[in-house]
């Protein structure tokens, strides 16, 4: 059912809840990318010049920039690239309709228990209208805080100076080949202010922002906490993305200021044929604190390494990623701590699940500048095994230019054993409900740290993920 | 006690899978209902391998021989359908989960064995009567499974799994084995205490050293030599082989 039938026959009032409708023509940029498309897009969003030529010169970078060597497998993405739409205007990508959505999807919503309502929304042929209602009171909240949760492009129109002081200033349009592509094409995102001392209980969730454009293939996120805030931002959700896209290069940016706690959690399940390359980054000023929760699970390749740069005295950086690789899936994910301050601390627990053929590397970088006087860190990558075909390697890179400097790493590699699965077995598990278990277990550490509806639907998804993969 | 047998093992032939190396040449062994027996013998004589056959192990293949429990024959059922069916094994050595928390691991083990949904203060009820029959720290339930467990809590564990399982056939691989004397009471008090609570329960013991048997009171010893049992009597023959040890069998495979 198209969008607006659904909203039809709810009988919402369009105005009232601020569903933008306006036009019905399709929009969508020719395939492939060049400098017309890159114009395009800004003319459609109607962006000042100083962004235009942003947008240009990114893509000038871009086309500079040789294809990355390292990580995942990228040999045949350019044919990828030539193909598909850089821009298609987010209310036409929902002209779809849900018969057209495959069948082992709409299986696995069923499955998960998820209603048919957030189904659709899931599968981006519905409109969200459910969490309407929980959104407004929670708007309301955070305007009298002074806190600006909206689109990136809103961000920009409706914020101006705040928006150019910051944007481009975590992760330069140079910093690696699709941080450039991002910065010439991007579209969707969030855009987030929280004003010094302002303390928020309830997580954003960039679940709650309504029909705008929510989660484009080329996102930007630009989040500032101000001095001495304290907040959490949520992206995404643990159900299966359906989406016919199959590439996706978000850039996310975070400035922690003086004393602000910030967390950014994103659990993500991509379709198998996905390519998903971001690139997040978050500079940390004096006293703050900067934590990322990272969940990644489907997609064909996923190139992922939340950094924190601790760059004033006292800064802490903490990094949670879990990566699940099926068959066929390479998970190449990790994290990155920059250690430019003195008394600077910071750990990463990086965990991977591989099965099937799917294969996981954890890749991390840590280094910890001249005169990062007592900087300390910990680093802990864990990889279990499920099969024997499945395949692990840890790529950890240190650099240490300061002799004060305390420094752990752990690597450990465990297979699902024999032995295990039979002490569960011989209690009575099924063993499709053992593997499910040690899975579980293995998580734990990561899943505790998520909100309980997160924590039980991402076990739930483990549990199908582990559907047929015995006997 | 019922007069169908209640396990029954006949000429049970098995060896490590995918290394042809034959551990057990032909046990025979019949046990009724509410029983105790204990099955001693040296180390490799196959006592250990029985208890894994019976539960079902993977890395043991049966060559020959039946085993009948309670009139079924179990040696084609996976180890999840014999636990379901009654068969609990006590591991020499528990396997670590961690992550999962005992109380979680015994809800879902509970819930296989059930047809219907397990209502969750029933389990609850449950889980604390258990842990007050055996003494236990109802705080250890928050703890994962095994992991970073001393020898004693490991053992204690098993008994807290089987006193909530309440399995028809209790087998007890080694239990006494890394014990000192007072987590040996402990755990023999509690499998006491379950035999009191339910008397039919027909409980194997697999053991070493005879005193285990001081604590858990056998109905009948058997002596495993060499992967047979080479002599089956009452309590008697533990004290004897305690004093005299394994020399007769040794001195009769030497002379070939």
């Amino acid at each position: 059912m198209p969008q607006n039938e659904v909203i039809d026959e709810l009988g919402l009032d369009e105005y009232k809840y601020g569903f933008v409708d306006e036009e019905q023509h399709v929009f969508r940029t020719q395939p492939g990318l060049n400098e017309e498309v890159v114009r395009q897009i800004s003319k459609q969003k109607e962006e000042p010049e100083w962004m235009l030529n942003f947008r240009l010169k990114a893509l000038e970078i871009y086309e500079s920039k040789p294809m990355p060597k390292w990580g995942g497998d990228l040999s045949t993405l350019q044919e990828t690239l030539d193909e598909i739409y850089f821009y298609v205007r987010p209310q036409d990508r929902m002209e779809h309709s849900w018969d057209d959505v495959p069948e082992n999807i709409k299986d696995t919503f069923e499955k998960l228990g998820i209603p048919e309502a957030e189904q659709k929304i899931l599968a981006g042929v519905g409109a969200q209208y459910e969490s309407e209602m929980v959104y407004h009171s929670l708007k309301q909240e955070w305007e009298e805080k002074g806190v600006i949760f909206d689109s990136i492009e809103d961000g920009l129109k409706n914020h101006p100076e705040l928006f150019r002081k910051y944007f481009g200033t975590v992760i330069p349009t140079a910093d690696n080949k699709f941080s450039a592509m991002n910065s010439a094409v991007w579209s969707g995102g969030s855009f987030v202010y929280i004003p010094p001392g302002v303390e928020l209980d309830t997580p954003l969730q960039a679940y709650f922002r309504v029909n705008q454009e929510r989660m484009g293939q080329f996102e930007r996120t630009l989040i500032i906490a101000g001095e001495g805030s304290r907040a959490h931002y949520i992206e995404g959700c643990t159900a299966p993305v359906y989406s016919t896209e199959s590439f996706h290069s978000g850039v996310i940016e975070i400035v922690v200021e003086k004393n602000a706690h910030f967390r950014y959690t994103t659990i993500q399940n991509w379709s198998n044929n996905m390519y998903n390359l971001v690139t997040q980054r978050a500079m940390v000023a004096q006293g703050a604190t900067m934590e990322w929760l990272d969940g990644n699970l489907g997609s064909k390749l996923t190139m992922k390494y939340p950094s924190c740069y601790l760059m004033g005295e006292g800064a802490h950086g903490n990094i949670l990623s879990i990566a699940y690789a099926g068959d066929g899936q390479h998970q190449d994910t990790g994290g990155k701590i920059i250690h430019a301050a003195p008394n600077t601390t910071s750990s990463i627990v990086s965990k991977s699940i591989s099965k099937g053929t799917g294969r996981s590397s954890y890749r991390g970088l840590l280094q910890v500048h001249d005169g990062a006087r007592n900087a300390k860190s910990n680093v802990e990558c864990d990889a279990l095994l499920i099969d024997e075909t499945a395949r692990t390697d840890t790529f950890p890179y240190i650099e240490i230019d300061e002799k004060t400097a305390h420094v752990g790493h752990e690597a450990t590699v465990s297979k699902v054993g024999d032995e295990q699965l039979f002490y569960l077995m011989s209690r009575g598990m099924s063993e499709e409900e053992a593997m499910a278990m040690i899975v579980r277990g293995f998580i734990e550490p990561i899943a505790k740290e998520l909100p309980l509806e997160y924590a039980v639907e991402l076990n739930r998804l483990i549990e199908l993920e582990m559907e047929g993969s015995v006997g | 006690m019922s007069d169908t047998p209640f396990l029954t093992i006949r000429n049970l032939h098995a060896s490590v899978a995918e290394e042809e190396l034959q551990i057990l040449k032909g046990v025979d062994l019949e046990l009724k209902a509410g029983e105790i027996h204990a099955i001693m013998g040296p180390n490799g004589s196959g006592k250990s391998t029985l208890s894994k056959v019976l539960a079902g192990h993977p890395g043991y293949e049966v060559t020959e021989g039946e085993v009948h429990f309670q009139g079924e024959d179990i040696l084609e059922m996976e180890p999840d359908e014999r636990s379901q069916a009654g068969i609990f094994l006590a591991f020499q050595y528990p396997v670590e989960i961690p992550g999962v928390s005992i109380a979680n691991f015994l809800r879902t083990a509970l819930q296989a064995h059930s047809e219907e949904e397990l209502d969750l203060f029933d389990f609850q009820d449950l889980l604390l009567e258990k842990m007050e029959l055996l003494e236990m720290d109802p705080a250890f339930a928050e703890r994962p499974v095994n992991d970073g467990f001393s020898g004693g809590e490991k053992k204690r564990n098993e008994i807290l799994q089987m006193a909530c399982l309440q399995p028809a056939l209790a087998l007890m691989d080694e239990t006494d084995s890394g014990l000192d004397i007072d987590a040996l009471q402990i755990v023999a008090n509690g499998v006491n205490k379950l035999k009191e609570e339910n008397p039919e329960m027909t409980v194997l013991l697999i053991t070493h050293y005879q005193r285990l048997l001081n604590y858990i009171k056998p109905d009948f010893v058997h002596v495993m030599f060499d992967g047979r049992i080479v002599e089956s009597g009452g309590p008697e023959v533990a004290l004897r082989l305690e004093q005299e040890g394994y020399r007769d069998w040794k001195e009769a495979e030497a002379a070939g």
